[in-house]
């Protein structure tokens, strides 16, 4: 096989997705048995909930999440574009910087640096190399497009861009603050405009990070993987600008019966409604892909992996709305529903979309005629659904067991369970959350196996390089 | 709170252009002509092999999409949402929750007119009902109520833990008649010991703290105890008395008995006599209405009155 740089560059990814998603759900898996068992911080700071909950959080969605979109849409760009990636010193700097960001991360959380702010804890040195980094990736991205053979940008470099330059305008504007010493800073923004840019950061991060970048991986893994042509193109126009524009005023919805200003609250309750449809839309055009070859469901796990992906996908899309409905919202916030539900997104729609990606990606990275076994995707593929299955069931039951608790109220206005009794209900559900965990990353090890398999055996060997079936490149 | 208007017509007029986008291209894309490309007939664009067709959107997610919109358009009529427009309903969320209070307030208040004109040693006796059955609503409103309010600090079962006093023995620091329970439970308690290092000396704060320890350990350093006394009668008296019994009036705690608010051991008395301590009780009058307060100050009295 002959080097090829952006193959080369796209099997760092590869490899970083697994490794830090192995890393990233051991931690939930830890923390998810601390809910269970608080003493399992053994009085030890840096191993308390409190400091590794955003720890798990980051590294399964910037490290795990970022490194299977980051390697994606590299990979993706170059195909569609039939493009060499633009700037190839400066893609390098990107797979390497992003690495220097998460083991900064790794290196600060548990030691109690952070901002305190969901999902943009980094502190500012941090968030600023971040900036240097994301804008390294703008320009290797936008430059391979810029280069393109093909007269027209494909649907999945779309939704890839949208991700791109969202995400660095929500980083930028989030973590807008006045440094007081190295690792301390405070936010420019005062009071309830500050928690407003924070979900509004917050709720596009699960909207272009987690939602329109693994839409680009949908776009382009599925019909390749599928063989059939995409449903509907007119679909794929409609449902990316809504999607786009109406993601953008979804956060106030984080916010319902705060000190946020009513019409706020409602415009992120009515945008949340809107984005039914759009969100829709992404599942209807890559489950539609199939028609015509729904064979391939029964015969192809990979396949299956994307599909089931697909149906958490407008399972967690239709729950997301509703719970933005002020009524249902005064019931679900701040109970393990929330939890359920984004771990339905998480697990169920950018796990398995990316487990499924990378099962198709592996064998053309490393030019095998496919991956070691494929009796073990079918059993990663039903070790993790059954654990999804299991952790999102036990968190609705135990969300809406504590919704109902905490608002029950006697006759004389008291409170009929203090808030210990209702963590006490709670246990079961927790030790059943654990379980879906450990089955969620058992699948991983079996990954992480199949992988290493696939790339050290010699006998299934292609003969023809990836590169040169693509013909002539720019 | 109300913004200025151009910001308010801003946000009308960004809303409004969104709403009517999504219309358009809703619209625009379910008119668009099959003649372009036939059914079955892919778009002509190819990438790695990827193709795509063109089917028409369906139509139940269409009509889906225009339901959430007109759905959209209905909320922003009814609710505030449009800038400074405050909705036809005039709904805020300060109105729903005080209407919700209410209700609450006025299910209490029939609730609690069979008892609360009783005085409180009256009001801690369950009733008797003509039918024999025994009704003890107001102790069961006093436990909730304490559950919800005071069992933070004074435990769930009343018995106090290190800095929080007791409630159940019969040691009491601001008396444990139903008024000092109203005054200790609606104005609060602030208990202050003043640090004495400084005009004790390290010497003079060993000898006091064997004086007061004598009491319940006897045969200590008598000598120690003799000099510990002359200071204590110089120092301490004013606030926990010449007998050491505690002052109810200033809140001055007995330093005879074997009941320790804030932890015994022989470190840990030398450092309150050398450095002070401060306890608050927080007032509840802000807190709590006088009616919940006395049905709670009966739930405590009645504690010491079980025993």
């Amino acid at each position: 096989m002959n080097y090829n740089f952006n193959d080369e560059l796209v099997k760092k990814f590869t490899t970083a997705t697994i490794l830090w998603g192995i890393v990233g759900m051991l931690v939930g898996v830890f923390i998810a048995a601390q809910m269970a068992w608080p003493a399992l911080n053994f009085d030890i700071p840096w191993l308390t909930f409190s400091r590794l909950r955003p720890l798990h959080t980051n590294a399964v969605i910037f490290a795990f999440g970022g490194n299977a979109l980051i390697g994606t849409s590299f990979y993706v760009v170059y195909r569609t574009c039939k493009a060499n990636l633009y700037a190839p010193k400066l893609a390098s700097f990107v797979f390497w910087g992003y690495q220097l960001v998460i083991l900064a991360a790794v290196l600060t959380l548990p030691f109690g640096y952070t901002q305190s702010r969901e999902y943009a804890e980094l502190i500012w040195p941090i968030d600023i190399f971040l900036t240097l980094v994301w804008v390294a990736y703008a320009v290797v991205f936008f430059g391979t497009i810029t280069k393109r053979k093909e007269p027209h940008i494909y649907v999945a470099n779309w939704f890839y861009a949208a991700f791109i330059i969202t995400i660095a305008v929500l980083h930028i504007v989030n973590n807008l603050q006045v440094p007081v010493n190295w690792h301390l800073s405070y936010s420019v923004f005062p009071g309830a405009v500050d928690a407003l840019v924070q979900w509004w950061y917050g709720h596009n991060a699960v909207g272009f990070f987690l939602t329109a970048g693994f839409l680009g991986m949908m776009y382009y893994f599925i019909p390749k993987q599928a063989e059939r042509p995409i449903y509907s193109y007119r679909l794929s126009i409609v449902h990316f600008w809504a999607l786009v524009s109406s993601y953008m005023w979804a956060g106030p919805h984080h916010l319902h019966y705060t000190s946020l200003p009513d019409w706020a609250q409602s415009l992120g309750m009515v945008f949340s409604l809107i984005l039914l449809a759009p969100s829709w839309g992404g599942m209807i055009n890559g489950i539609m892909t199939l028609s015509g070859a729904w064979h391939k469901l029964r015969d192809d796990p990979i396949i299956k992996l994307m599909i089931v992906s697909l149906s958490f996908y407008g399972m967690s899309t239709f729950e997301g709305p509703m719970m933005s409905i002020k009524t249902v919202n005064a019931l679900s916030h701040y109970t393990d529903w929330t939890i359920g539900h984004v771990h339905s997104g998480a697990l169920g729609w950018v796990a398995l979309m990316t487990v499924g990606a990378l099962y198709a990606l592996i064998p053309k990275l490393w030019g095998k005629k496919g991956m070691y076994s494929t009796q073990l995707i079918n059993v990663h593929f039903w070790v993790a659904t059954l654990g999804i299955v299991l952790y999102i069931a036990s968190m609705w039951i135990a969300g809406v067991m504590q919704g109902l608790m905490w608002r029950d109220i006697n006759e004389d206005g008291t409170v009929v369970y203090s808030f210990a009794q209702t963590i006490k209900a709670t246990y079961p559900y927790y030790v059943v959350r654990l379980l879906g965990g450990i089955l969620f990353i058992a699948g991983m090890f079996v990954m992480l196996y199949n992988f290493i398999k696939t790339v050290k055996t010699d006998k299934n060997d292609k003969a023809e390089d990836n590169v040169a079936e693509l013909g002539e490149m720019a | 709170m109300v913004m200025s208007n151009a910001w308010s017509i801003w946000i009308i007029v960004i809303v409004a252009l969104h709403i009517i986008a999504y219309a358009w291209l809703l619209f625009s894309t379910s008119k668009m002509k099959a003649k372009d490309h036939k059914k079955g007939e892919t778009t002509g664009h190819e990438w790695d092999g990827i193709k795509e067709y063109n089917n028409p959107l369906p139509k139940w997610w269409l009509y889906m999409f225009v339901l959430t919109i007109i759905f959209a358009v209905v909320y922003l009529v009814l609710y505030p949402g449009m800038g400074n427009y405050k909705g036809t309903l005039d709904w805020t969320q300060e109105k729903e929750w005080a209407a919700e209070n209410e209700v609450v307030k006025a299910k209490k208040a029939e609730l609690f007119a069979t008892f609360i004109n009783k005085s409180i040693p009256e009001m801690i006796k369950p009733v008797i009902n003509e039918d024999g059955s025994i009704d003890n609503t107001a102790m069961e409103i006093g436990e909730r109520l304490f559950a919800n309010h005071c069992s933070t600090c004074h435990g769930s079962d009343a018995g106090g833990a290190i800095g929080f006093p007791s409630l159940i023995d019969d040691d009491w620091l601001y008396g444990s008649k139903p008024e000092n329970i109203l005054q200790s439970i609606a104005q609060g308690r602030n208990g202050v010991m003043p640090p004495w290092g400084a005009a004790l000396g390290d010497e003079g704060v060993t000898q006091v703290a064997a004086y007061i320890r004598n009491f319940t350990v006897p045969g200590q350093d008598q000598n120690e105890v003799a000099e510990g006394q002359k200071k204590y009668s110089m120092f301490c008296i004013a606030c926990h008395g010449a007998d050491a019994k505690g002052n109810q009036m200033l809140g001055g705690p007995n330093l005879t008995d074997d009941i320790w608010l804030h932890s015994y051991d022989d470190s840990r008395l030398e450092s309150i006599i050398r450095d002070g301590i401060a306890a608050i009780m927080p007032k509840h009058k802000e807190l709590l209405d006088d009616d919940s307060i006395k049905v709670l100050a009966a739930y405590v009295y009645s504690l010491q009155n079980e025993q």
